[in-house]
């Protein structure tokens, strides 16, 4: 072993029996290792499979309740519709979905996805100070007011996923394959 | 100008430094007086930009310069908006010379009208992970320590259509913009942080309040993807991601996610907001809408310009291909019956804007002019005409082209010299 990696090395040991895990990149030896606490706080980015989604549970009563409390109101107005953010409750639910305004949870093809962006994004200036709770809640308040699923469903991080969205099944595929080097389309000559 | 005016200017230049305490009026008096005004060869007739803390620090362009970006008025929604949030502002294409966008005129695009974080780079990182082997959390000085590459690339919005209703080309074709960029490949942090065989898709996560995120295949990400942290030799703006972007070349502007703070390896396509924008019933139209494909756009002469009177023109424009470098343009003059090859005013790079142009002397008769390009993998732009016939669809005035609109742009030039949207 020479010298620089023996020093390496002993850096390495001296961080992991502090505590602190300062393991570096292999070639250029810069940055550290995130702690597994670290990255659950920061991976909120959740699949479809929602094997992401914190333990939680939400109705639509509570999630009404919360849609208020938390000021969403104020932006999207009462029950969703007419504020000065964008509508969440399409004018004509019910209709062929393509043919929907494009409203939050309609054109979704994953309940999760509804869930990601409040979570994420909402309420503004106090983005991430909803609990799980109250994300699952609104989420089911949102999801009724737009007849996906009924009054008294409880919405939790097991059935999230599996709630039909009124788009079907049939999309949310990725893009096709990509790959280097190759025109768009196979087929389509511009 | 009076000679009065004249000498005084003069003496201005000249003499500033040593009339010291004199007032302008006793100098203007004193010199009107003066049997030996000077020869006109040494007048300055401009008047001087006096040096400032301010110039002296960071220049600034001259108030003759006046063009300006302008909220897109297909847009959707009004920047800024009633919460002060800006969601689309377009280039002003009609006055650029080569092929830098300045920073200042970039093109911007948030996600899904949001607001632009105010970050500090010294608490800034960067964390890579999910199926890796190391995850790994870089600081923006950790970032700086790795190989750099400087890429010129162009990013351009999905929404960067144009129709016979827009005037100018900054409202057909503004939003897209060219820069140099500065930064590490994400090839060469995945290889530091040792991808699994699991690994399929990424993530890029910003760090404004929607937290925008993009899925984007893993080959594209060890192909060419840049985890930028410079822009036309200083740092990114905050309307460019301040201070770290990643960019996707070639690919939509929506995924060249701003702001960029985690990259989280993925075994599976994640649907995001931002993917939900893409979602189609036609898989063919998804395909068409990830890569920017080959398109070129005539800026000079271009709508609400006009030309003085017939007589030698440079026809000049961009081009540019999300499939690769550029291969060849063409310009008809005479709408589209003859084609005829521009010439390139800089080397043609990949998935960068190239300048080119061809030389034309005007008769002053009405005509169409327009331009094509074919990119290094075999793509070419077409006519809508063209496109149409290919979906066999009946083409009609207001024909939307599925995926990214690429169609070629025509301008229509009168007998007057004006020129107008060749699609209205």
């Amino acid at each position: 072993m020479d010298s620089l990696k023996f020093v390496a090395a002993s850096v390495l040991l001296g961080s992991l029996l502090a505590g602190t895990a300062f393991a570096q990149s292999p070639t250029y030896g810069v940055g550290r290792t995130p702690t597994p606490d670290e990255l659950r706080r920061m991976d909120i980015s959740i699949s479809p499979d929602g094997h992401e989604l914190p333990p939680g549970r939400g109705t639509v009563k509570e999630g009404a309740q919360v849609f208020i409390q938390k000021a969403c109101i104020g932006c999207h107005g009462a029950g969703g519709v007419g504020g000065l953010a964008p509508n969440l409750v399409s004018k004509k639910s019910g209709d062929n979905v393509w043919k929907q305004d494009r409203v939050l949870p309609l054109r979704a093809p994953y309940a999760t996805i509804v869930w990601d962006f409040i979570h994420r994004g909402m309420p503004l200036g106090l983005e991430g100070t909803l609990t799980p709770d109250e994300v699952y809640s609104v989420t089911a308040y949102l999801l009724f007011l737009n007849k996906v699923i009924p009054e008294d469903m409880v919405l939790d991080q097991k059935n999230l996923p599996k709630v039909k969205m009124p788009i079907g099944d049939e999309y949310g595929k990725p893009p096709p394959e990509f790959k280097l080097n190759t025109p768009r389309l196979e087929g389509y000559p511009y | 100008m009076d000679s009065e005016q004249k000498s005084r200017r003069a003496l201005l230049k000249t003499g500033a430094a040593l009339a010291g305490g004199i007032t302008l009026g006793a100098v203007g008096k004193a010199n009107a007086q003066s049997a030996n005004p000077p020869t006109p060869t040494s007048e300055n007739a401009s008047p001087m930009i006096h040096g400032s803390k301010e110039l002296i620090e960071y220049g600034q362009r001259s108030k003759y310069v006046t063009s300006v970006r302008i909220a897109h008025p297909l847009g959707g929604r009004p920047s800024p908006d009633v919460f002060g949030k800006v969601f689309h502002v377009a280039s002003p294409l009609q006055d650029s010379v080569g092929v830098i966008t300045p920073s200042s005129l970039h093109y911007i695009a948030t996600t899904r009208g949001s607001f632009m974080p105010d970050i500090d780079p010294k608490l800034h990182t960067l964390t890579l992970h999910g199926e890796v082997d190391r995850p790994l959390t870089l600081t923006m000085d950790d970032l700086k320590r790795f190989p750099s590459v400087t890429r010129l690339h162009f990013i351009e919005c999905a929404g960067n259509r144009h129709n016979g209703k827009q005037r100018t080309v900054q409202e057909t074709h503004g939003m897209t913009s060219c820069s140099e960029w500065t930064g590490v490949l994400l090839s060469t942090l995945l290889k530091e942080c040792g991808l699994k065989s699991s690994a399929k898709w990424f993530v890029a996560e910003g760090a404004e309040e929607v937290k925008g995120a993009s899925s984007i295949p893993i080959v594209k990400g060890m192909d060419d993807c840049l985890i930028a942290y410079g822009q036309n030799g200083e740092a990114l703006r905050p309307q460019q991601g301040f201070p770290l972007r990643i960019m996707v070349p070639g690919f939509e502007g929506i995924y060249h996610t701003k702001y960029l703070r985690r990259i989280k390896v993925t075994n599976q396509f994640y649907m995001n907001y931002n993917e939900f924008g893409h979602l189609t019933r036609e898989d063919k139209e998804l395909a068409l809408g990830e890569r920017i494909g080959p398109k070129s756009v005539i800026t000079y002469p271009s709508g609400t310009q006009r030309l003085p009177g017939p007589g030698f023109y440079e026809i000049s424009g961009l081009a540019w291909s999300g499939g690769g470098a550029v291969k060849t343009v063409e310009v008809s003059t005479d709408g589209g019956k003859k084609w005829n090859r521009a010439e390139f005013k800089n080397t043609p790079q990949r998935m960068a804007h190239v300048r080119f142009a061809y030389p034309w002397k005007w008769d002053g008769t009405e005509t169409v002019i327009m331009s094509r390009t074919t990119d290094d993998i075999g793509q070419r732009q077409a006519l809508r005409e063209e496109i149409a016939e290919w979906w066999k669809v009946p083409f009609e005035r207001d024909y939307r082209v599925p995926g990214l609109d690429n169609s070629v742009m025509p301008w229509k030039i009168s007998k007057d010299g004006s020129v107008t949207n060749g699609l209205a």
